[in-house]
Formats: C-alpha cells, sequence, structure tokens
C-alpha cells in the first residue's frame, strides 16, 4: 500500500508543480524573466525559474516520500522526484498543446504564441518533450539533493544562494569593477557577462563558495577560538579593521558606480533610514502603522513647501533649516493622529493608520488645498542643499545661487542619507537598551501585564509613534531633496507596506536586518527591471511567506498563553470583554 | 507614589482632543449642510438622485462588508484580501458576461444575462477565497492577531498584481446590459434602471445569507461557531468546515457584489478591489463588526454618506470638486468610528473567549 | 488595623452572566488573607476589578483611602497594588532581569532623550535599578539566573521571577494568583516561609487566590469564600472549615457529613 501512496502523492506533487508553472507563465514571468540571462547565453532567468520550479516540486516529493517510507531508500525518493518534476513539465505541455488549440490569449493576455514559442526553445510543437523532459531531470535533481550528506547540503545551498545573487546583480558588479582600471575590466568581462554570469564565472563562484564554506566549516571553530585567544586590543583592530572595511566599501561605493546605480544606492539608503525609523514603532513596540507614509508625506511636503522656489514655496529657507524643522513638524503630526488612536486594539489600529495615509494623500492632492499644495500638479523646484551662503532669493522661478559647494548629485544626497541613518541607527540603539525599550518590549509581549507594572500604555505607544513619524519625515524630507518635486499621487500604501515588509523580511527590531531586507526589497526591483515588473506579486508573497515561516519569532506567542487557560478569567483582557 | 502631573495634563490632552475632534466634525456637517440647502444649488430631484445612488453604492458596500463581518466574528481577523476577492469576481463575469454578449444571448435574455454572471463571479470568488485560505490563512490559526493580518495583506497584494499579470494593468469595458439603459419613472421621479435593478439583486442576495444563517443546518453551526468555538466543536461541529464555508458564502457574496459593481461603473481593472474592500469593512465596523444586519445597515449608511455628503455638507464648507474627497468622507468615517463606537452601530457580536 | 483597602458591593458582569455579585470585603493593613471557592467562583475577576482591569460595573473600591475602581491599571499600580498571574505571565523573550527591570519601570524617571545622551542621571538610574534587579533576583532564590530568557526557566524558577517582577513595584499590597499551582510539597511550605517573609519583612499585606488548602489554612488571617460570584462565608480557617455552606459549596449538598469533618480536623492540626 504505502508504495502506492508514494507514486500517487509524487504524482500530485507534480500536478501542484505544474498548477504553479503555469501560474507564473500566465502572469508574464516567464517572457519577461527571459530577457535577462542568468548564465549568459545559456539559461535565462525565465528558463531558471521553471526548472526551479520542478525542482522544488522534485524535492517536496521526495521529502514526503522520506516520511511515508522512512529513511534512506534512494530508489523511491528519486522516483518521486523524477515523476513530480515529470508531471510539472507535463502540465506546462499541456498548455502550450492547448493554448495552440483554443484562444488562450481572448482572457489570458500572456498566453500567446511568443509564450509558446518561448517554452519550446523556438522550435515549436515538435520540440515539445523537452518541456517533460527537462522537468523530470529537475525533478530528479531535486530528490538527489535531498540523498546529499549534511555536509554537503550546506555549502551548496550557501553557494547557490550566491551565485544567484551574483548573476542577479551582475550588472551593478560589472560596471563598479570596470570602473576601476584596465585590470579589473578583464576580470569583470570574464567573470560577468552583459546579462547574467559567463559560465566560466558561475563555476568559479560556485567552488570557490563551496570551498570556502566547507573551509569554515572544518576549520571554522577553530579560527574562532584562536581569535578569542587574542590579546584584547588586537580582537579590538580585528573589529576595527572589519568596519573600516565596511565603511570604505559604503562610503566609496556611489562614487565608482555611475549616476544610475548610485540613485538606486541612494533609494535603498533612504528605505533603510525609514526601515529604522518604523523599526522603533513596529519592531520595538509592535504597532502595525500602516499610515507610515502620511508623515513621510508631511517631511516631503515641509521641505518642499519651505525650500522650493515655485509659486509654492512658502519661504525660500535653506536645505539645513528646512529638514529639521520638517521632522519636527511630521514628529507633532505624530502626535497628533496618534493620541487619539492609539488606545484602539492591534489590528483596527492598523486600519486606522491606513486611513490617515490615505487621507492625507487625498487632502494633500486635492483641489481644496491646491492653493497650499499644489493639487495634483504638485510641487517642483526644490532647492538642493547646500554648503554655503545661499544667494538672494531673486524671482519666483529659479533657484537660489549657492555661494559654497552644491550637493545636487544623487551622490552627495548619499552622504547625508548614510549620515541621518547612522543617526537614526544610534537612537534606536540607545533606547532599546533604556527604560523606554524595554516598556516597549513589554508592551509587545503582553500589553495588559505591561500596564499592570506601571507603564502608561498611551503615552509609551505615542513616543514610539511619535518617533517612527519623525524619521518617516526625514525620510521624506530627503527624498524630495533628491528627486526635486513631490506629488500626492505617489504617496500611496504602497509606500506604507513597502517599509513594513522591509522590517519583516528583515527581522523586526534588527539594524542588520533592516539593511537586508532594504537591498533585497528595494535594491532588487530597482536594479532588475524585471523583479520590478513583479515587485508587488513578489511583495505579497514574501510577506505570506514570512508570517508562515517564523509568525512566532516575529511576535511572542500570546496564543500559546491563551491556549493554557481554563474558565481564565485573568486572560480576559480589555480586548475580549464585550 | 502618584500619577504625574505631566501625564495627568496628558490624560486631559488626550480626552480633550478627542472631544474637540468630535465636536469639529459635528459642526463642519451642521455648518456645511445649511450653506448648502441656503445655496439651494441642486433641486429635490437631484438631491433624490444622490439618495438612490448611495442606496445602490451602499448594497453593494453591504454585500462586501458581509463577508469582512463573517469572517472577523469567527476568525477574529481582518481578511484584507477580501475586496480583492471582489475584484476577481468581477473579472470572471467579465468574461463570461463578454462571450455570452457576442453570441447575442444577454440581449434576448436580460434575466438570465444578469444571473448567470453573476453565479459565475460567485463560483470564481468562492474558489479563490477557499484557496487563499488554505494557503495563506489556515496555518496561521492560532497565532496572535497581527499575524494573519500581515499575512493577508500579502494575500491581498498578491491577488491584485497576479490579476495584473494576467490581465494587464489596462481597464476593460464591462458589457452592459441593454434592457438596464435608461430610467424609470418611479413615483414622478427618473431613476436609472440600473440603480433600481442592482439594489434589489443586493437586497435578495442578503436576503437568502440572512435565512441561510437563520434557519439553515449550516447557518445555525456558523453562528454557532462564532458563538463560541470550543463548545461547538465539543458538539460534534466540523470547525474547519464551517470556517472554510464562511469563506466560501462571504466570497461568494463579494463576488455578486463584483458584477454589480460592473454594472454601474462599467469599467474594471486590477484595482478596483481596495479601495471599495476598505469601504466595506468601514461598513461593517460601522454596523457592529460580526453582525450581519449590521452590516447591511453599515454599508447603507455609508454609502448614503458618501453619496449625499460632499454636495451636502463639503461643499457648503466652500470646498471646489467636493467629489474628489468623496473618499475622505469615507476613510473619516473609519476613523471616527474605531475611535469613538468600535462596537458599532448594532453592536458587535463576536467569539467570546470566556466559557 | 485600619483595613488597607475596602471594597463595598463590587459587582461585575459579562453580558448576562454576573461573575461578580455584590461583594463586600476588607484586608487589614500587614494581613494575609486569602479568597477561596470552586472554579469560576469570581476570584480572578474580583482580582481583576482591583487592579483594574476591567473596571467593575458597580460597587466601590478604595485603597488607602483612595477611591480607585475607575482608575487605570498602571494609576493602581503606582499607588502601590501589584499581583501575579494564575497562567504565569512573564515577558517570555526578555531575560529575567529584564522582567525585574520593566518591573521598576515607575521609579525611573528620566526622559528618554536623556536616555539617548546617556546623561550621568540616566546612567546612575540604570545602575542602580540593575543592583535592585538583583537584589530581587537574590530575595525570590534566582541568584545568577539573571540573564536566561524566561520562557527557559523551569516552572518554579518562574513563578519565583513573576513574583520578584511585581515586587519591582514596591507595593504596599500584593495581589497572589494561585502562587502554588503546580507545586510540589516541599516549594509549598517553602512558598508560605517566603510568603511570611513578604509580611514579616517588607511589611506587605497579602491577598492570595489559592486552592491549595493546605496553604490557605496555614497561612491566612482571613478567609473569603466565594461562590458564583457571591460571598458565602467568611473568617479565620477554623470557622471556614466547619461552614456547612462552604463545604456544601466545594462538594455538594450533603456532604457535611461526619467523614467529612474528620478531614477537616486533620487540616486544622496540620495548620496548626
Amino acid at each position: 500500500m504505502k508504495k502506492e501512496n508514494f507514486i500517487w502523492n509524487a504524482i500530485k506533487t507534480g500536478l501542484l508543480g505544474g498548477a504553479v508553472a503555469i501560474f507564473i507563465c500566465l502572469i508574464g514571468m516567464v517572457e519577461i524573466f527571459s530577457k535577462r540571462d542568468v548564465i549568459e547565453k545559456t539559461i535565462t532567468l525565465g528558463q531558471f525559474v521553471l526548472l526551479a520550479t520542478s525542482v522544488v516540486a522534485g524535492f517536496v516529493a521526495s521529502r514526503r516520500t522520506l516520511s511515508l517510507l522512512g529513511q534512506n531508500k534512494p530508489v523511491p525518493n528519486l522516483i518521486a522526484g523524477l515523476l513530480a518534476g515529470l508531471f510539472t513539465g507535463i502540465l506546462i505541455a499541456l498548455l502550450v498543446i492547448f493554448g495552440n488549440q483554443v484562444n488562450l490569449r481572448a482572457v489570458f493576455l500572456n498566453a500567446s504564441p511568443a509564450l509558446y514559442d518561448l517554452l519550446t526553445l523556438k522550435k515549436g510543437m515538435g520540440n515539445i518533450w523537452v518541456l517533460p523532459t527537462a522537468g523530470a531531470i529537475s525533478g530528479l535533481i531535486g530528490a538527489a539533493y535531498l540523498l546529499l550528506p549534511q555536509i554537503l547540503r550546506g555549502p551548496i545551498n550557501r553557494s547557490l544562494l550566491f551565485v544567484i545573487f551574483m548573476a542577479l546583480f551582475s550588472g551593478l558588479f560589472r560596471v563598479v569593477m570596470i570602473n576601476q582600471g584596465p585590470g579589473m575590466e578583464i576580470a569583470a568581462k570574464f567573470l560577468f557577462g552583459q546579462s547574467g554570469l559567463t559560465l566560466s564565472g558561475t563555476i568559479i563562484f560556485f567552488i570557490i563558495v563551496v570551498a570556502i564554506t566547507m573551509f569554515w566549516n572544518n576549520k571554522g571553530r577553530d579560527i574562532q577560538t584562536s581569535i578569542s585567544r587574542l590579546p584584547k586590543n588586537r580582537q579590538l583592530s580585528l573589529r576595527v579593521l572589519t568596519f573600516a572595511l565596511i565603511a570604505y566599501i559604503a562610503l566609496g561605493l556611489p562614487l565608482v558606480s555611475g549616476p544610475f546605480i548610485a540613485q538606486v544606492i541612494v533609494t535603498v539608503v533612504l528605505f533603510i533610514l525609514m526601515g529604522l525609523g518604523l523599526n522603533i514603532t513596529l519592531g520595538f513596540a509592535g504597532l502595525l502603522d500602516l499610515g507610515f507614509v502620511a508623515f513621510y508625506a508631511v517631511g516631503a511636503y515641509t521641505v518642499g513647501l519651505l525650500t522650493s522656489y515655485g509659486q509654492y514655496g512658502l519661504q525660500h529657507i535653506p536645505f539645513w533649516v528646512a529638514v529639521p524643522i520638517a521632522v519636527l513638524v511630521a514628529m507633532a503630526f505624530g502626535a497628533v493622529l496618534g493620541l487619539p488612536v492609539l488606545g484602539v486594539r492591534g489590528d483596527y489600529l492598523a486600519i486606522a493608520t491606513l486611513g490617515f495615509g490615505e487621507i492625507v494623500r487625498l487632502l494633500a492632492g486635492s483641489d481644496f488645498l491646491a492653493p497650499y499644495f499644489g493639487g495634483p500638479q504638485g510641487i517642483i523646484g526644490i532647492q538642493k542643499p547646500c554648503l554655503g551662503i545661499l544667494g538672494e532669493f531673486i524671482k519666483v522661478d529659479a533657484p537660489r545661487i549657492c555661494n559654497g559647494i552644491e550637493l545636487g548629485k544623487p551622490q552627495d544626497i548619499y552622504y547625508i542619507a548614510v549620515a541621518s541613518a547612522l543617526l537614526i541607527a544610534f537612537v534606536a540603539w540607545r533606547l532599546r537598551e533604556s527604560r523606554l525599550g524595554r516598556a516597549w518590549m513589554a508592551i509587545r509581549e503582553d500589553e495588559d501585564v505591561a500596564e499592570a507594572l506601571g507603564i502608561n500604555l498611551i503615552q509609551t505607544k505615542l513616543l514610539a509613534y511619535m518617533l517612527g513619524a519623525a524619521f518617516a519625515g526625514l525620510g521624506g524630507a530627503i527624498f524630495a531633496t533628491l528627486i526635486g518635486s513631490i506629488f500626492a499621487t505617489s504617496m500611496q500604501l504602497i509606500v506604507s507596506i513597502n517599509v513594513v515588509s522591509l522590517i519583516i523580511v528583515g527581522g523586526m527590531g534588527s539594524i542588520p536586518g533592516v539593511i537586508v531586507g532594504a537591498i533585497a526589497l528595494i535594491g532588487l526591483p530597482e536594479l532588475l527591471r524585471e523583479i520590478s515588473e513583479f515587485r508587488f506579486l513578489l511583495y505579497g508573497a514574501t510577506l505570506i511567506v514570512m508570517m508562515l515561516a517564523k509568525p512566532e519569532g516575529l511576535w511572542p506567542s500570546q496564543a500559546t498563553k491563551r491556549e493554557l487557560h481554563h474558565a481564565d478569567a485573568d486572560n480576559i483582557t480589555a480586548e475580549n470583554l464585550i | 507614589m502618584r500619577t504625574s502631573l505631566g501625564e495627568r495634563l496628558l490624560d486631559l490632552a488626550v480626552s480633550g482632543f478627542l472631544w474637540g475632534f468630535r465636536i469639529l466634525i459635528v459642526a463642519a456637517i451642521l455648518i456645511g449642510t445649511i450653506a448648502s440647502i441656503r445655496a439651494g444649488k441642486y433641486t429635490s430631484e437631484q438631491w433624490i438622485d444622490f439618495v438612490v445612488f448611495g442606496i445602490a453604492q451602499g448594497s453593494i458596500y453591504a454585500l462586501i462588508a458581509l463577508g469582512y463581518t463573517m469572517v472577523y466574528g469567527i476568525l477574529r481577523m481582518i481578511n484584507f484580501a477580501h475586496g480583492d476577492i471582489f475584484m476577481t469576481g468581477a473579472f470572471g463575469a467579465y468574461f463570461l458576461a463578454t462571450w455570452l454578449n457576442s453570441t447575442g444571448f444577454i440581449d434576448k435574455n436580460p434575466l438570465l444575462g444578469l444571473l448567470i454572471p453573476i453565479l459565475f463571479a460567485m463560483l470564481v470568488s468562492a474558489g479563490i477565497a477557499m484557496l487563499v485560505e488554505r494557503i495563506a490563512y489556515r496555518p496561521l490559526r492560532g497565532a496572535p492577531r497581527l499575524v494573519p493580518l500581515i499575512s493577508a495583506i500579502g494575500a491581498s497584494f498578491f491577488l491584485e498584481y497576479a490579476f495584473r499579470g494576467f490581465f494587464g494593468p489596462g481597464k476593460y469595458a464591462y458589457p452592459p446590459i441593454k434592457a438596464l439603459e435608461g430610467s424609470w419613472n418611479i413615483l414622478g421621479v427618473g431613476i436609472l434602471k440600473v440603480q433600481v435593478i442592482v439594489t434589489i439583486a443586493a437586497f435578495v442576495m442578503m436576503a437568502i445569507l440572512y435565512s441561510i444563517v437563520m434557519y439553515t443546518k449550516m447557518g445555525k453551526a456558523m453562528r454557532a461557531v462564532s458563538e463560541n468555538k470550543d463548545t461547538a466543536a465539543l458538539m460534534g461541529i466540523d470547525i474547519n468546515r464551517i470556517i472554510v464555508s464562511t469563506f466560501a458564502i462571504g466570497a461568494a457574496m463579494a463576488g455578486a457584489a463584483g458584477v454589480l459593481f460592473s454594472l454601474v461603473y462599467r469599467q474594471i481593472d486590477f484595482y478596483m478591489g481596495f479601495t471599495p474592500g476598505i469601504k466595506a469593512f468601514t461598513a461593517a465596523v460601522l454596523g457592529g463588526i460580526g453582525n450581519i444586519p449590521g452590516a447591511m445597515v453599515g454599508g447603507i449608511v455609508l454609502g448614503i454618506f458618501e453619496s449625499v455628503g460632499p454636495s451636502l455638507f463639503l461643499e457648503g464648507l466652500g470646498i471646489p470638486r467636493p467629489y474628489q474627497l468623496k473618499d475622505v468622507i469615507a476613510f473619516t468615517m473609519l476613523v471616527m468610528i474605531l475611535l469613538f463606537r468600535p462596537s458599532g452601530i448594532l453592536g458587535e457580536r463576536l467569539t467570546t473567549k470566556k466559557a | 488595623m485600619a483595613p488597607i483597602l475596602t471594597a463595598k458591593k463590587v459587582t461585575k458582569r459579562f453580558g448576562g452572566l454576573v461573575a461578580v455579585n455584590a461583594v463586600d470585603f476588607e484586608i487589614p493593613e500587614k494581613s494575609i488573607v486569602s479568597i477561596i471557592g470552586p472554579n469560576g467562583a469570581g476570584k480572578t475577576t474580583f482580582f481583576n476589578c482591583i487592579t483594574g482591569f476591567g473596571k467593575c460595573d458597580e460597587g466601590e473600591i478604595s485603597f488607602e483611602g483612595t477611591p480607585i475602581q475607575r482608575l487605570r491599571p498602571d494609576q493602581i499600580t503606582k499607588l502601590g497594588i501589584s499581583r501575579t498571574y494564575q497562567n504565569i505571565r512573564l515577558f517570555a523573550d526578555m531575560s529575567a532581569l529584564e522582567n525585574i527591570l520593566v518591573g521598576q519601570h515607575v521609579f525611573l524617571n528620566s526622559p528618554w532623550f536623556s536616555a539617548v545622551l546617556g546623561t550621568p542621571k540616566v546612567r546612575k538610574e540604570e545602575k542602580t535599578a540593575l543592583s535592585e534587579a538583583q537584589r530581587l533576583l537574590n530575595f525570590v532564590d534566582l541568584k545568577g539566573k539573571g540573564d536566561m530568557l524566561a520562557r527557559n526557566l523551569p516552572y518554579g524558577a518562574q513563578r519565583r521571577l513573576e513574583i520578584a517582577r511585581a515586587l519591582a513595584t514596591k507595593p504596599k499590597l500584593l495581589l497572589l494568583d494561585e502562587p502554588s499551582a503546580g507545586m510540589n510539597p516541599r516549594e509549598t511550605e517553602d512558598l508560605t516561609a517566603f510568603i511570611h517573609r513578604l509580611r514579616d519583612e517588607l511589611g506587605i499585606t497579602i491577598l492570595l487566590i489559592e486552592h491549595h488548602m493546605r496553604v490557605v489554612m496555614g497561612i491566612s488571617e482571613n478567609i473569603t469564600v466565594l461562590d458564583y460570584g457571591e460571598k458565602i462565608a467568611e473568617g479565620t480557617p477554623a470557622q471556614v472549615q466547619s461552614n456547612p455552606r462552604v463545604i456544601e459549596a466545594y462538594l455538594g449538598r450533603g456532604a457535611a457529613t461526619e467523614g467529612m469533618a474528620t478531614a477537616h480536623e486533620r487540616y486544622t492540626k496540620k495548620a496548626g
């Protein structure tokens, strides 16, 4: 009986994989991803995604077989993987066959001849056998992976991730390296193709990372112990050295990467900045603020109104004065919006703050407030920061002349952004270790008990909310200066969701996490046009996956506590009271 | 130690602020209304137009709100993706209706031309909702409240942009039903046929839902689970099945609402579910979350306020192009309800925790 | 001695259910008193009314002369009432020391920006707080476990930590909700001695909810019995033990038999 079970299981997994693959085709991912290579001229990103689906199907099927049949019978596992991959491929083939008979395009835009061409490698229906075969082989690989000994799996995992990372960011690395000089240029062209990695590059990276990981697994601990045995000042100097290295790269990067990439990097840093701000509200205090964009807007509009030279610029105030004002205004806004709303329970708070964000956006772009905020046309002509003295305010349509250095390029704004981010990180770090930080954590863990220990909930939450607002305002202010103009239509919910996702993906409350989150969620789509197309789709999927994978890690388990109660009145919190 | 002076001042500030806010809103509404009526810019016919449109719009919101309220009543979870379920129904119906239209079916059988797309929309929505429940919500049933909410937000984006991927970013024109063009003369007032039919259809669906919940075995089981999940389980009710059915029925209502919405507004696009979704949630809270008649009442009230509001009080306050701020009215109502009367007009009905 | 807490006609309803019905109650200062009663009798709800957790619908409660029935929980704590919970509600992902430090929140008064700047005042405050937390840790026999995550502590240690955290607020009245739940006889004896210390050394008035009769009878100067939200008896342990209504409430009608009287004698002898 069990033998039948595992086969049926594998087939089911394959069908599921096939459905996922068809979904990926129909949303247009395959077509768009095919424009970029992972390994130059060998595998496109589109093909990679489909192959990955089969590999995963094979892996899942194999794992289920493992749990059905017990350990270490390699043959059934491989068969399961093969079957799963095979069926994934069959379903894709069916899509092509069906699509050639029926005009699917009337409904699904992407079910086009172009897609079918891609799927059959441009050789038409005769080539359809490729799909099930490729599927079967990938499924087999997925299953085989499970059979690898543990020592090999770790390094291979890391390598794969690293190689994919390099492949995706190959454009960035190539440009940066070419800019370094002729020697680097040769290396760059050897490792990175026009799009994606070269075949040799792939192999080299893969082997290097496997080697390093295996080496570290073997010798890593020894190295760590020998480091900890070094005298304290040596350890300190090692740390300082690492920081210096990171700082060097961070500070030097925009100078070598060209204007487009510099712009991307600034954007990433600004989102890190806002992420650190929201981290205080959400990561420390556990308040899901979906209206974060409202404070971003306040900061942006304040700077816009104060510094722009167009008709809406109220005053012509230098950047360095305008930005702190923007931060204070945003903070005040945070107080005003937060006071009424922070007594409300968690999920309602999320929706209420979302409402605020929308209200701010609608009001800012309305004709009603157009005389003050520019209406749908927004505000343009925001003055760039000037290290020096600003010249006379001459006339309405021109910027004031900067008698000094004008920091107009993205690279310049980058340094301002980095400095601000460091400031916020410092503030956050200090607060976390303080009485306030503990109070926030207590509120997040168990609000009622926190209150019973003497913490004034509304005031403590308000501080978190206001600080988040202040830093959102800072982000908005710098962004406005970077872009030079603001439009109410860009103050959408999606900005709030962006920042929330950053924090969730990176791990709440963790500063390096916010950085990783920003690079992944903001940097990647900006650099890769193809991913940009599916950015929000991937955000959505990421949020779901993060919640499924680590919900308890993000919030402590109130649920487990509830499960423990019987007729327990003390678990009737104020929320549950009717 | 006693509460510090600073804290007491802040407490006073909070209450003062809340009171001031209430007074401000009420004053704004009164002043605006009086000014509008004095200015006499709109005839009584136009006012009736606004109200009727508000009722039609509101009944659509009510249909969507039912889904929110039922799911919250059982699972204490805001199904953020519900508005997008509404959108999926509209799309499903669109393709079927377009095909039917091309064969002339709809012109010959207007009633069926209305009902069949609705049924199909209900199926599509229910199906997708059950899929979302299975993938994004079921594994998170025990988790703290914000976790399923974030998952729901993820699901919402996923649905929106998946549909954008499938069908493109553009707007599609929903095929109108010829029989519904024009207006009827009711009591001397000309009212658009579409609006009447939409309102009637919505009420019929709500009545059906109400009977299901009140009189069928499953409905009773749903109410039991809504009251007290643990006891219901002890009575032999399959909690899982009930939860899935709740999602499915709520989604079906939303799908039907999608068709009705398309008939009124004639256009659909992948993002159409976002704002109606939030408004429907507002309606659900307005009427009392977890309370099914409440969702219906809340929807109608919201619809009327939204439709009449801009001309009634915003214009009186001297706001140019008040219709731009139509959504602001809805969002402000949302915030006010959450602040001042979170239990809604008819009161909450939630799963109790105490045995 | 003047009562430190007076409750008059305290009533709490949940929808149609009356959980606490017009209960009158007094706690003499620096005494150890208990509330007992069958499950669902409303004991914890009554606790909640006192601590401000869910306001009582009717009635008055005053603490040291100040009416507290309309106050928020944090305000009540600042007046000097603290509690522990039936199901341990520690901050699981914070360390033992951090849990206690949260309890000291009301005594650390520097504003947040001082914390950012790291002024000497803040640093001194934190240092004092930390040593006080250590002291409390030692007081409850958890010396050296300060950096362990609360979720990783064994059950008995968690209970003691919760008490330490409650003590950090420097209460005058401490409410303990089933503190001996899950403890073995040895631990229970230690607990009883500990409660005595709290009163004798620190001058704290103790109000206990307990099911463990040995603890109750042995430690309480006064016992109040609740059943279905109503006070059905009050008095010294001896008086309560022999009260037929109490026996009935716990054991059902007709349980006031010879057999039960013998069992109660045994209890009285142990409690001494």
